[in-house]
């Protein structure tokens, strides 16, 4: 502990943190997710590991001041290695009532409370369902806690009253009061927002002198206010050597399209249609037009993974994305694309569901539905992103194999990893191979004619990896068709002969479990190759998975952890690997869909660990859960 | 790949555009004539065969690819105008012709249909409406007309029926047309000038089911009715028919009128003008029952051309070029790098 000397002659204390997790939380229309990012980014800078847990209701302006309405945001950054967005928090900002009673249960004992008091007038309290006459900063509930009441809402008037703006106009600003506060007490510049600020408002300057007023109005407040007397300090992580961004899943995933079109010299074709979660993707990608990226937003979801699969017929790297209803439209389309054996990424960030379900809400329940859900033997390559910066890793895996297989791929990623964000040690565009596009121009079969033999294209004759060739609209003397009806071998010609089908059916599928040999083999995240426990884990889970496994193995545990993200086919060694184990526990946010598979392909038992809240694993049940299993 | 189609210099015949697969439509059926009719016209466009696309969804009109010895996609039931979208939309220089039916394109595939149209890539529909399912083996179509009897309709169809061409001019179509299966030399004058619109051309073409649905059409077709029920459109004439062009259609305000030619002065009948969209409306509403009494006749040739829209692609296209000018060409790693980055040393 260092104490520091402030200039009001106080006694402040300064508190170094080896870790801190602080949840932001409000209505929709407070600003929450800002404030939240611009505290990620200026950790970011400063060299913390960092993740973080957008939390936010499904309207976009739910009713003010109610439970259904609060928004939240949770940052989880350190000195030390972070994997997950964190359990329980130390520090809660709370814009209202309701934003305190949805997370009280978040925060951990001797946490602080951070209250804007406005929030807690008789109708926020009212409408947080309290008991009529019950504040909860007043009557002791609280106890356990540290609570800081800040008049957030006059000071932020008070502050900009001269502004000439309307009170309305001037209490979209209170973010920045709260943010200004937050980036005091963790002792962090102001530099990084002012200048998000500068970019934000390029077309209104007023704005950005008034928004920076009230966020140094909030540093001020804790500066001079005798009532805060520990500031905090969490220094940077030892992180790998190396230049470092932050990221969000989707912004990774459609980083990793571009430069997969990049790398295989072809012109990306995005047709989407929007849907929560995965919007941000076509957001993202619409922005970089000038990479050539063809961005088509669709009028539904069939047209959407339609148009790609014409782009991608025309040679182009057709590529679709969505959430799980929108992939259950697609599903016809994806069997299309199955039949005509071409390039085709379809990605799914996957929801809480069935149905609409949960739309803001995380889950990993549509495996099954990736690797099965189509009529017909129709085997799709499936692979997963496990953390927001592996999506552009898996994004780009997803466009290689795809492109260089001629299959249909399926990117799994989910809204956990897709709005979360953690710091990403980027690669150089040198550094990413290359992606091996051959459009055939020769014919490839001899063929007995009148006038003898002669020379002919056929669109179904494979290469060493069952690959057909890719022969595309404007090549000369290549003009073929293809379509969803059964193929006779080689010729591609209509053919409802049985032999042929039953022979298509199964080079349709040794097709895919080709790909085995062409992806990285399984690796034990931590831990040793044979052992007691191994925890198996697939997609999102495994920040919470590692911090839960590295913790146990300190504590003497015998526990490894593997983390599959080649889904389909697996990983060619992975039964080797599940074989070294007594117990393989698999958790997942879902009722159990990869253990099926898993007991289905190595006839293995497992030990299922299931949860289906729309939110992540806390690493505390994880490691209660390989605790128990290890005894 | 170049953004205008390229033209070709030998000529090649009809029997270039034939592929060699065996034509299994039934014997009879006017799918026969219509692909006859597309073949002809081929060689006339200039364009090489490879770069030529058609895309069907599925029905029976929708095998009409495998038939082309061009490059063919057969995909599945309503989403051939998708998936042409796409294919256009990122290979401009291909020529891009759907070949659809009245259940693929109105029924399944209406949405797709209807955004083609508004969205106006330059791709060439062709919808055979025959209005019957034909390949589910005769089950009433949204062409189908009120009391037509069907398998699946045995006491009559109660679903009224599509104007399909007056659903395309209130998609925003900018090229519509109407012709049919037992006028070669009509269908073969308009599907050119489909070619030659830069947009989405839409052509309706009537085509006989002789299984399922055999005469749906023959008032318009057959000799001894035709020139009473049908009115044939040419830009620039008076709009008039009858067995010796006795009958002219006249405007009282916006309501139609027949007259006999011989009682009105040439001034009063009315011109047709295909950029004339007010009366287009009005043409694409000649969809009376013609068992009707004072029925107007129905009309083919070309309804509506619009060419001042600009087309998706080029749209699209154009956009890509202007981003790439006010940021310069993507540079990958500044992509990697983002706005803000840190080091760890």
């Amino acid at each position: 502990m260092i104490t520091i000397k402030n200039e009001n002659t106080q006694q402040r204390v300064k508190k170094e943190l080896k870790e801190s997790v602080i949840l932001f939380a409000g209505d929709s229309g407070d600003g929450i997710q800002l404030t939240g990012t611009q505290f990620t980014n200026t950790s970011a800078l400063l060299g913390n590991d960092i993740s973080t847990f957008p939390n936010y209701p499904a309207e976009i302006r739910a009713p003010q001041g109610t439970l259904a309405g609060v928004s939240g945001y949770q940052l989880h950054l350190g000195s030390v290695n972070i994997y997950t967005a964190g359990d329980l928090s130390d520090v809660l900002v709370v814009m209202n009532a309701a934003a305190l009673k949805a997370n009280i249960k978040a925060l951990r004992p001797g946490g602080i409370i951070i209250a804007n008091t406005e929030g807690f007038g008789a109708k926020n309290l009212e409408l947080a369902k309290y008991p009529k006459g019950v504040n909860p900063l007043k009557d002791g509930s609280l106890d356990k806690f540290t609570i800081y009441e800040i008049e957030v809402t006059k000071l932020t008037r008070a502050c900009l009253a001269d502004s000439g703006l309307g009170t309305k106009e001037i209490d979209r600003s209170k973010n920045m009061f709260v943010l200004g506060f937050l980036l005091w007490m963790y002792d962090r510049s102001m530099d990084p927002t002012i200048s998000f600020l500068k970019e934000q408002f390029k077309k209104r300057p007023e704005l950005i002198t008034l928004n920076e007023k009230v966020l140094r109005a909030g540093y001020n407040y804790g500066d001079t206010t005798e009532t805060f007397t520990t500031r905090y300090e969490v220094k940077a992580a030892p992180m790998p050597k190396g230049i470092y961004r932050s990221i969000m899943g989707n912004q990774a995933t459609a980083i990793g399209l571009i430069a997969a079109a990049k790398k295989s010299g072809l012109t990306l074709f995005y047709g989407t249609y929007p849907i929560t979660p995965a919007s941000d993707i076509l957001h993202e990608l619409a922005k970089h037009k000038n990479f050539g990226v063809k961005t088509f937003q669709a009028e539904d979801e069939i047209a959407a993974i339609s148009s790609a699969i014409g782009a991608s017929f025309g040679g182009n790297l057709g590529i679709t994305g969505s959430s799980g209803p929108g992939i259950a439209l697609k599903t016809e389309a994806i069997g299309l694309a199955v039949m005509l054996e071409i390039p085709l990424v379809i990605i799914n960030v996957q929801r809480g569901g069935p149905s609409t379900g949960l739309p803001t809400k995380t889950e990993q329940a549509d495996l099954l539905q990736a690797l099965y859900g189509r009529n017909g033997e129709c085997p799709v390559v499936v692979v997963a992103a496990s953390s927001p910066s592996d999506c552009f890793t898996m994004a780009f895996e997803a466009c290689r194999i795809s492109l260089e297989h001629m299959v249909p791929v399926i990117l799994l990623t989910d809204g956990y990893i897709a709005n979360g964000a953690e710091p990403w040690r980027f690669p150089s565009s040198k550094d990413l191979p290359d992606i091996k596009v051959n459009f055939t121009t020769k014919k490839n079969a001899v063929m007995a004619s009148e006038s003898g033999p002669i020379e002919v294209f056929h669109p179904y004759k494979r290469d060493e990896k069952l690959a057909r060739p890719w022969a595309i609209p404007g090549t000369k003397d290549l003009e073929h068709r293809i379509g969803g009806i059964e193929k006779e071998n080689e010729t591609g010609n209509i053919s409802y002969d049985p032999e042929n089908h039953e022979l298509m059916t199964k080079l349709r599928q040794e097709k895919v479990d080709l790909v085995a040999n062409y992806i990285p083999e399984q690796k034990i995240d931590n831990g040793k190759e044979k052992g007691k426990v191994l925890v198996l884990g697939w997609g999102s889970t495994y920040g919470s998975i590692k911090t839960a496994v590295i913790e146990c193995i300190a504590n003497g545990i015998d526990v490894s952890h593997a983390h599959v993200k080649y889904m389909n086919p697996l990983p060619r060694n992975l039964g080797k690997i599940l074989k070294n184990f007594d117990k393989v526990l698999m958790p997942e946010i879902n009722n159990g869909q990869f253990s099926k598979v898993i007991r289905d392909k190595f006839l293995i038992n497992t030990v299922n660990f299931n949860k289906i809240k729309g939110v992540p694993f806390s690493s505390g049940e994880l490691k209660a859960k390989i605790e128990e299993l290890a005894k | 790949m170049s953004s205008s189609i390229v033209t070709l210099t030998d000529k090649p015949t009809a029997k270039d555009f034939s592929s060699d697969q065996e034509v299994r439509w039934c014997p009879g059926c006017g799918d026969y004539s219509i692909l006859k009719q597309v073949q002809t016209v081929m060689p006339d466009l200039g364009i090489p065969r490879e770069n030529i696309a058609f895309v069907a969804g599925i029905g029976c009109s929708s095998r009409f690819p495998y038939y082309m010895d061009t490059y063919g996609l057969h995909s599945i039931h309503g989403r051939a105008t998708a998936i042409a979208s796409g294919l256009k939309a990122s290979r401009p220089d291909l020529s891009v012709w759907v070949v659809t039916g009245d259940g693929d394109c109105l029924s399944i595939g209406g949405n797709h249909t209807i955004h083609l149209l508004r969205r106006n890539l330059d791709i060439n529909v062709l919808l055979f409406n025959n209005e019957i399912y034909g390949l589910t083996k005769g089950q009433y179509s949204p062409t189908s007309h009120e009391g037509q009897m069907t398998k699946s309709s045995p006491y009559g169809s109660i679903d009224r029926p599509f104007n399909p061409l007056a659903l395309v001019l209130g998609a925003g179509g900018t090229f519509i047309a109407r012709s049919m299966d037992r006028d070669p030399v009509h269908l073969r004058g308009i599907l050119k000038r489909a070619h030659e619109h830069k947009g989405t051309s839409f052509v309706e073409i009537y085509q006989n089911c002789n299984v399922f649905n055999d005469g749906a059409f023959e008032i318009f077709t057959e000799k001894s009715t035709k020139k009473n029920e049908t009115l044939f459109m040419e830009h620039g004439k008076p709009l008039i028919f009858g067995a010796n062009n006795e009958k002219g259609v006249k405007l009282d305000g916006f309501k139609p009128v027949i007259v006999n030619v011989a009682d009105v002065s040439a001034n009063d009948l009315w011109i047709h003008d295909e950029r004339d969209g007010m009366k287009a409306t009005l043409l694409t509403r000649f969809f009376d029952d013609p068992k009707k009494e004072g029925h107007l006749p129905r009309p083919f040739g070309i309804f509506l051309i619009e060419d001042h829209h600009e087309t998706y692609e080029t749209s699209m296209a154009n956009q890509i070029n202007a981003v790439i000018k006010q940021k310069g060409d993507g540079d990958l790693d500044a992509l990697l790098r983002g706005r803000e980055t840190w080091n760890i040393n």
